[in-house]
This record gives C-alpha cells, sequence and structure tokens, in this order.
C-alpha cells in the first residue's frame, strides 16, 4: 500500500470517527449492555484485586474501589519477604521450561501425525486425544505415584513432568499443519534440508500464530497451576507462586492484602507474555490472510 | 545437464494402477511438456521423477544412474511448483538462496550465485522484499530462481503458470523459453493447457489415464494426431468429428458421398476429423452447408458453430472483419487434404 493509499484511508478512519453515532437500534443497545456487563464481570475482579493490594487490613471488605488510604506498604513487604521471589523465580521458570518443552513437542508430534503416512498414525491421534476426556483431578493419583516411584517429589522435574506435552496442543498443530501445503515441505526436501530441518525451518515459521496461542495457554496455565504443585511439593523453598501464596493464609487469620498484593505482581509476567506474542499472533495472522 | 529416461514406468496405490508402463527418453537440454486432463497421471510421473513419489514398478534413469531409491536432493533436480511454494517469511534473496544451505558453497559465493540468479530474472531490485510484497510473475521468478540458484541437472515444473492470469501466463511462458534457450538445461514441464505445451515444448508428450497418448513435437502432434484424443485435445477450438463410412469406394460423410482414394476394407466405419482452421466459411458451395447457431468474434476470425444436419454441429472459420450473421445459411469448404481419419478404435489411419 502506498503513502498515499495509507494517507486517504487514515483520512477515511477519521471522517468515520467524527461522524459516529451511538446506535438507535434496540437490538444493538440490548447487545451493547450485554457485552458491557460482561466487561464488568470480567474486569471487576482484577480491579478490586489491585484495589484490596492497596489497601490496609481494616479497609478490606469495604467495596469502595479507590482506598480511603491508599498504601503501597503491601507491596513492600512482599516484594522485601524473600520467600515471595524465590516462589515468582519458581513459576516463572516452571512455566517458561514447560511451555518451551510443550511447545516444541505438541508441534513436534502434530506435525509427524499430520504430515507423515505410517501405519497406527490414526490410532496414536485418538490415543493422544482421548487422554483430553480424562480430568486432571482423574490424573493426580497416577502422577503422584509416579513421582514417590521414581523419587520426583519435592523436585523441579516433579512439578513440571506432567506438563511438558499435551493433548491440546498436539491436537491444535495438528489442526494447523493442516493448512500448510506440501508443495512448501516437498520444495524443501528436494532443496536438500532433512526432516528436522524441514519442519524447523519451514513449516514452523508457517504456523507462528498457532505457536504463539499456544505458548499463551500453556504459560499461563501453568502460571497459575495450583493443585499438582501442591500436592507434589511440601518444601517452601520449591512452592510456586500460587502455592506460596496460600502460606499468607494461616489458621488464626488471612491476610487478604498480601494475598491480594502476591496475586497482583503475579499478573505482571502474563501480561508480558501476551503483550509480547499477541504481536507475533497478529503478524502470523496477516501473513496467512495475503492473497497468493 | 543430464537426460531423462522412464523405462516401463508403473504408479499403483494399492490394487489400482495409475500409470501403465510408461516409456520415455529426454534428451539432454531438451524441453518436454507433458500435457493431458487432469487425473491423466502427468503431474504423479513428475512427482516420481523428482523423488517425491515412490515407482511401483519401472526404472528412472537421470544421466545414465538409476534413481528410483535415491532421495529427491541426491538427484540433483530443482522443481518448481503450481502454488511457488515461496516461503513468506523469507525474503527475495533467502528463497532464492534457500536451495543453497545445504550447499559447501562459501556465503561469499553464495551471495554472487543469488546476485547472479537475480539478475537472470531481473529481480535484482527485490531482493530484500518479502513475498507478499510481489505480484504474481514476480513470484514466480523467485520460485524460478530458487531453482536455478543450485545449477540442477533437470528442472521440472509442475503447471507453474496455472495461478497466473491470461496475460501474466503468455509473459512467463515466453520469459521460461527464453530462459531455457540461454540456459540449455533439460526441461520437464507439467500443464493441462495445450496452447503452453505447443508454444514450449520441443517435444510434447500427451497422457490420459495413465497411459501415454503420443510424443512428438508440437508440429506433428497437431498435424498428425495418433488417435481421436490427440486429435482433440491438442488444438484450440477442437477437431470437428464426424462419423463417417468407407462403401463402394466413396466415403459417405455427414450425408455427403464424396470420392477418396483409401485402402480400406469395404463397409469401415471410420470418423473424419476437421481442424476449424481447415473448414472455411465460404460463398460458394463447398463440402458442408448448414444453419450458423453461435457466433464467436475472436477479432482477426470468427468462429462459426455451424449446424449441417445429420445431427453434427461444426466448428467453421470465417472473416474476422466480415463476419457472417446469426441464423445465416452459409456453406463450408474444406481441403480434402487435410482430413484426418481415424479407425473405430480412434487410430489415425495414415
Amino acid at each position: 500500500m502506498s503513502d498515499t493509499q495509507i494517507r486517504a484511508s487514515a483520512d477515511a478512519l477519521m471522517r468515520q470517527s467524527t461522524t459516529y453515532k451511538p446506535p438507535r437500534d434496540p437490538v444493538q443497545i440490548i447487545r451493547w449492555t450485554l457485552l458491557f456487563m460482561g466487561a464488568v464481570v470480567m474486569v471487576m475482579p482484577i480491579v478490586y484485586m489491585l484495589s484490596a493490594s492497596m489497601k490496609y487490613p481494616h479497609e478490606m471488605f469495604d467495596l469502595n474501589i479507590i482506598p480511603r488510604e491508599p498504601t503501597f506498604e503491601n507491596y513492600i513487604y512482599v516484594l522485601a519477604d524473600g520467600r515471595f521471589i524465590k516462589w515468582f523465580v519458581n513459576s516463572l521458570v516452571i512455566a517458561i521450561i514447560t511451555t518451551i518443552s510443550a511447545v516444541f513437542f505438541d508441534a513436534l508430534v502434530g506435525y509427524t501425525l499430520c504430515k507423515f503416512r505410517f501405519r497406527g498414525r490414526y490410532l496414536i491421534f485418538i490415543a493422544i486425544l482421548s487422554t483430553l476426556m480424562i480430568p486432571t483431578e482423574m490424573l493426580i493419583l497416577p502422577w503422584y505415584m509416579m513421582s514417590l516411584h521414581f523419587g520426583w517429589l519435592d523436585t523441579y522435574w516433579g512439578i513440571m513432568f506432567p506438563g511438558l506435552m499435551t493433548a491440546f496442543g498436539t491436537f491444535l498443530m495438528k489442526q494447523f499443519f493442516e493448512t500448510v501445503p506440501d508443495d512448501f515441505l516437498e520444495a524443501a526436501r528436494i532443496d536438500g534440508l532433512n526432516e528436522f530441518q524441514i519442519w524447523w525451518s519451514v513449516a514452523m515459521p508457517l504456523v507462528t500464530p498457532a505457536l504463539s496461542a499456544l505458548a499463551i495457554f500453556i504459560f499461563l496455565g501453568n502460571w497459575t497451576a495450583f493443585i499438582w504443585p501442591l500436592i507434589v511439593t511440601t518444601d517452601q523453598a520449591l512452592y510456586t507462586l500460587p502455592v506460596g501464596l496460600t502460606t499468607f493464609s494461616v489458621e488464626q487469620s488471612v491476610q487478604w492484602e498480601l494475598i491480594m498484593t502476591g496475586a497482583a505482581l503475579a499478573t505482571i509476567p502474563t501480561l508480558i507474555v501476551f503483550l509480547v506474542f499477541q504481536r507475533y499472533i497478529i503478524r502470523g495472522v496477516a501473513m496467512a490472510g495475503l492473497k497468493g | 545437464m543430464a537426460t531423462v529416461t522412464l523405462r516401463n514406468l508403473v504408479k499403483a496405490y494399492g490394487k489400482t494402477e495409475v500409470l501403465h508402463s510408461i516409456n520415455l527418453d529426454v534428451a539432454n537440454g531438451e524441453f518436454v511438456v507433458f500435457v493431458g486432463p487432469s487425473g491423466c497421471g502427468k503431474s504423479t510421473t513428475l512427482r516420481m521423477i523428482a523423488g517425491l513419489e515412490e515407482v511401483t514398478s519401472g526404472e528412472i534413469l537421470i544421466g545414465d544412474k538409476v534413481v528410483n531409491h535415491l532421495e529427491p536432493k541426491q538427484r540433483n533436480i530443482a522443481m518448481v511448483f503450481q502454488n511457488y511454494a515461496i516461503y513468506p517469511h523469507l525474503t527475495v534473496r533467502k528463497n532464492i538462496g534457500f536451495g543453497l544451505r545445504t550447499s559447501k558453497m562459501s556465503k561469499a559465493d553464495k551471495e554472487k550465485r543469488i546476485d547472479e540468479v537475480a539478475g537472470l530474472l531481473s529481480m535484482t531490485d527485490y531482493l530484500e522484499r518479502k513475498p507478499a510484497q510481489l505480484s504474481g510473475g514476480q513470484r514466480q521468478r523467485v520460485a524460478i530462481g530458487r531453482a536455478m540458484v543450485r545449477d540442477p541437472s533437470v528442472f521440472l515444473f509442475d503447471e507453474p503458470l496455472s495461478n497466473l492470469d491470461a496475460q501474466l501466463r503468455t509473459q512467463m511462458r515466453l520469459e521460461i523459453k527464453k530462459l531455457h534457450q540461454r540456459v540449455g538445461n533439460t526441461i520437464i514441464f507439467v500443464t493441462h493447457d495445450q496452447v503452453e505445451a505447443m508454444t514450449m515444448a520441443d517435444r510434447i508428450v500427451i497422457m490420459k489415464d495413465g497411459h501415454i497418448q503420443q510424443i512428438g513435437t508440437p508440429a506433428e502432434v497437431f498435424h498428425r494426431p495418433a488417435n481421436t484424443f490427440v486429435a482433440q485435445f491438442i488444438g484450440a477450438p477442437s477437431m470437428n468429428m464426424l462419423d463417417a463410412r468407407w462403401q463402394g469406394g466413396r466415403l459417405h460423410l455427414a450425408g455427403q458421398d464424396l470420392t477418396a482414394d483409401l485402402n480400406l476394407p469395404d463397409g469401415s466405419a471410420l470418423t473424419v476429423g476437421i481442424r476449424p482452421d481447415d473448414l472455411i466459411v465460404s460463398e460458394t458451395p463447398g463440402l458442408f452447408s448448414g444453419t450458423i447457431n453461435v457466433l464467436e468474434p475472436l477479432g482477426t476470425e470468427t468462429l462459426a458453430y455451424v449446424d449441417i444436419g445429420n445431427g453434427y454441429e461444426v466448428i467453421a472459420k470465417a472473416s474476422g472483419r466480415m463476419p457472417p450473421k446469426l441464423g445465416a445459411h452459409v456453406d463450408l469448404v474444406a481441403d480434402l487434404a487435410n482430413m484426418h481419419l481415424f479407425d473405430q478404435n480412434g487410430k489415425a489411419i495414415s
């Protein structure tokens, strides 16, 4: 698109925005109201969490959004507590390693199931898919028994191993690789690349949007994982952030202001991950949408 | 450069045989075009030469080496695909140089080679662009460049012009032909477009249902088609086909009795083929007469679809400047020497 065309499009958009009028159609009004209500329901807990993180304990259960006596003492307390930083780092390391591993293996298996013809391929795919039907809670006992047997309790590996490859990711990547024309792979094959190089250098860059989406899902899933890390660890030094935050809740009292502060700080990496990968998602979608 | 030889090449998927004993010799530096309708096996043959499909039986030789069990990269071939297969995330430079990734050339030599190829294809100014910023023709050139950069023995083209509009297709056709004249590599080109085949090929291989119907130069397949399929497939518009009978020393054709000198058993059923170019709308009485059903003005000439009775509608040529009128009763003259005769099985009678 030339500069003149871009300018013309921008002018057209500006004209649209200046001539915008609120909808009068009742259906449209209902639609907007429902959307607004949905947005409030989703945003309010986050706003409350941020608000509560800047309140003193006596003000905690007041519903006012803006604290009467705003304070950053909770943040100073939490960050000064060495345990929080340790849990934060634990969560970060575990989420990053698990994300890299899951994206790598899910994409590799998804590609293999999609692009190679071999006996039992369909059976393997169905077997992987069928694991999606088993709730995580049902898997915890076998995971625990494995960890106990292999000595993985109270280790990083023990926390990470169930998430190093996912059935959902394999399915998602297989479906996305279906959209990659075989010609790309065959051209690379003729150019002398081996199968791993073809997957890595040709197929993977063509499914960047899917990889980004998968990375976000897996990172968030591991960052917020609670039950399994709680069960597999007893050593506080190995706690992840969600598990560590529960230590602010003791028998006699719950330090909600500290839990809210920890939770608020815990959202920072997820925001960064989303913002970073969102760029790739948009770029990928734009690439895929280009006319051939 | 190298020769390509196919010996009794067979391809089967399970029990279904899709290519039946294909034999072909492609000479060094020759431009051979496989042409035929969809599903005739032309792309399968090409993919087998490339090593992208397994050979069920028979042999493929590139040069004097049997390559049946060699990987595509070991065959020293390059292929251009229908949808270009250029990588959207790489620049033109990286796309063209992609085939050199596994080469042992120095970085400087690789860059030099990329620049050389880009120069040959007039793509020097676009080397840092991404494919999305190129037109269809430029993308096709990048695909050709990627094939050229490794200087392969044989170029394989799998319907590379199908995605281009008519004007660009004509232009690219010419460019590929010029390129072949300049670099002289052996080329095997697959297309379903007989015009492409006729204009580009040194020799054409016409295929149908997994069988080779005829191999010959464009002039040979046009003027001496081996059977009714080739006769109708090559040439646009298609050859007129009329049933005839050789009886009592005369040829009975669409209600006409013609004298001819044919060495055939009495009572033979025949098919007579007349190209529209050889059937001219005339004011003087001719071979047939009939009513014009449809006119197709093409500028330099007009095609007239004429109902000549007996259930036949033939295509004839008329003047472009002074075309006849729709519905007019016209005479059609033909030179009997240019007629094509086929037996009951559709095979040409010489």
